[in-house]
């Protein structure tokens, strides 16, 4: 679903609409696999610092 | 001979269950009570609640787990806790009472979910949907496969989503399904169809009940705020803020604001709105016989341990990590502690707020499955320590000031075009005197993808393998 832009509303106040490239890496499952292997690695990192 | 009872079989009952059993040897006794017959993963009602998933694979039978690692089970309901005699009185679910006794206890019952708080809330005897419990998330489903049904027909709903009180926690549960129904609903070519509103008691979008959140983006230093409002703002959401719904009635729920106190009306064909939290109601009862509930629990019944009760009213701005408790003790009876949702926090993390008349609005502490593990893990450690001779009063240690968390959010159910939102934070109570932002930045990140959803995909079945207690269990991370 597209969202329309009209200017001074709730929705044009919190604009930050991905283009195609954003939307592309969301998806994209060679990038997506090293962010798994990121998000592992930071989690670990916060699991640490709590014990 | 040692005996220990823990009240309760979700994550901090049963990660204390289980740590129990591993750090204490076969002559000592390790019993739960719990009304349940089968563990729920928490974490992944919000897929049910979109009739994604089955609720079955949510769950698991703890008899045969009990059986298999020899702790004691009592299948009913705890009625009151006799702290001077050491015993619990326990409705059983088969019929009659049991009286369990015990050397410790532990209260992780999880909370009572408070509709009562708000006229016209929740699946039982109310107007909106639920995902707070297995049996409300698959009712939840249902109901949402109408609207479905409306809308193939070319009908436009209106869905409401959110928190149901002014007091409300758990607003990360209510993110997810919101994003769930929205990805749902594209997938099916009917997201224009649907007019989706978020309704919370949040100040600010992205508040979460931790106060927000700061994190590192690109090179800057953003507020989540900004992030929780484009994503409702890609999905066309409308939101209300600030909010304490005050009445629901078929197709209306009423609110006020922290800007106005006039009753507002928000109609919907569908509603999930979550509950205020309360302790589960348990009596306490002294020797004489005399109730002292309300001297042990904090006013809305959660258990009173060793945080600093006195902090709340010293206001916001003079709060420190200090008042949150550390080894979640009883300070009145030493051998009764509590874990997770059941101990009464010392005050909100989030700046409190009313509305123009004075009705209290602000998103009270969400202790997550992951808390609640590790809140339940060191209870475990320290009464074990205790009993076997290691130390003479609790000395494991988890404030949820010194301990981080990480929350996998999801926006979507898909191993292909899925998505979730991995957020992380340390520590969870913002330290503003040791980080700039409240919070380490080294330890504290948000990000949305496909990769996300994986995360939350693995730790569904690492966390139900955890806590059937299998194979090398005590090596998966609280």
């Amino acid at each position: 679903m597209k969202v329309k832009y009209t200017p001074y509303t709730q929705l044009a106040e919190a604009w930050m609409q991905p283009g195609p490239f954003a939307k592309f890496t969301r998806t994209c499952v060679l990038w997506q696999i090293v962010k798994f292997a990121a998000y592992n690695l930071k989690i670990i990192k916060v699991v640490a610092k709590g014990h | 001979m040692a005996k220990v009872v823990v009240l309760g079989s979700g994550f901090a009952g049963q990660t204390a269950a289980l740590n129990l059993r591993k750090s204490l040897g076969k002559d000592h006794e390790v019993v739960v009570v719990t009304p349940n017959k089968k563990f729920g993963y928490v974490p992944s009602w919000v897929w049910v609640g979109v009739g994604r998933m089955d609720v079955s694979e949510t769950q698991f039978e703890l008899a045969p787990v009990y059986k298999r690692m020899g702790i004691g089970y009592v299948n009913g309901l705890a009625r009151a806790v006799h702290p001077d005699d050491n015993y619990v009185m326990v409705d059983l679910l088969e019929g009659g009472e049991e009286k369990v006794e015990y050397d410790y206890l532990i209260n992780a019952t999880g909370p009572k979910l408070n509709y009562a708080a708000t006229e016209g809330l929740g699946p039982d005897h109310g107007h909106t949907v639920s995902i707070c419990t297995p049996n409300h998330a698959a009712e939840a489903g249902e109901e949402y496969l109408k609207m479905v049904e409306r809308m193939e027909r070319g009908e436009e709903v209106k869905m409401l989503i959110g928190t149901g009180h002014g007091m409300a926690t758990c607003q990360g549960a209510a993110f997810e399904y919101i994003h769930n129904i929205a990805f749902d609903l594209e997938e099916r070519g009917l997201l224009d169809r649907a007019k989706i509103t978020w309704l919370s008691n949040e100040q600010a979008l992205g508040d979460f009940g931790v106060g927000g959140m700061v994190i590192g983006k690109g090179g800057y230093t953003v507020s989540g705020k900004i992030f929780a409002e484009a994503s409702f703002m890609e999905k066309g959401f409308g939101w209300i803020t600030g909010a304490h719904v005050t009445k629901v009635e078929e197709g209306k729920a009423h609110y006020i604001t922290i800007d106005s106190a006039e009753d507002q009306v928000e109609e919907f064909d569908f509603a999930m709105l979550i509950p205020a939290f309360a302790g589960v109601p348990i009596k306490y009862i002294n020797k004489d016989g005399n109730d002292i509930t309300g001297e042990l629990c904090a006013p809305n019944g959660m258990l009173k341990v060793d945080a600093d009760y006195t902090s709340a009213a010293k206001g916001f701005d003079n709060w420190k990590k200090e008042d949150w408790p550390e080894t979640y003790q009883n300070q009145t009876y030493g051998n009764i502690y509590a874990a997770g949702i059941s101990f009464a926090p010392p005050h909100p993390i989030s700046k409190p707020a009313a509305a123009p008349d004075g009705t209290p609005i602000v998103a009270s502490p969400p202790r997550t499955g992951m808390a609640a593990g590790i809140i339940g893990h060191v209870v475990a450690l320290s009464v074990a320590d205790i009993i076997n001779g290691k130390a003479d009063k609790p000395v494991h240690t988890a404030s949820m000031a010194n301990f981080g968390a990480a929350c996998v959010a999801s926006m979507g159910k898909s191993m292909t075009k899925g998505s979730a939102a991995v957020i992380a934070m340390f520590p969870v109570v913002p330290d503003y005197e040791r980080f700039e932002y409240g919070r380490d930045m080294d330890a504290t990140f948000g990000d949305q993808g496909l990769a996300g959803h994986w995360l939350k995909a693995l730790l569904h079945h690492l966390f139900i393998y955890k806590m059937k207690g299998k194979f090398g269990w005590w090596l998966i991370p609280d």
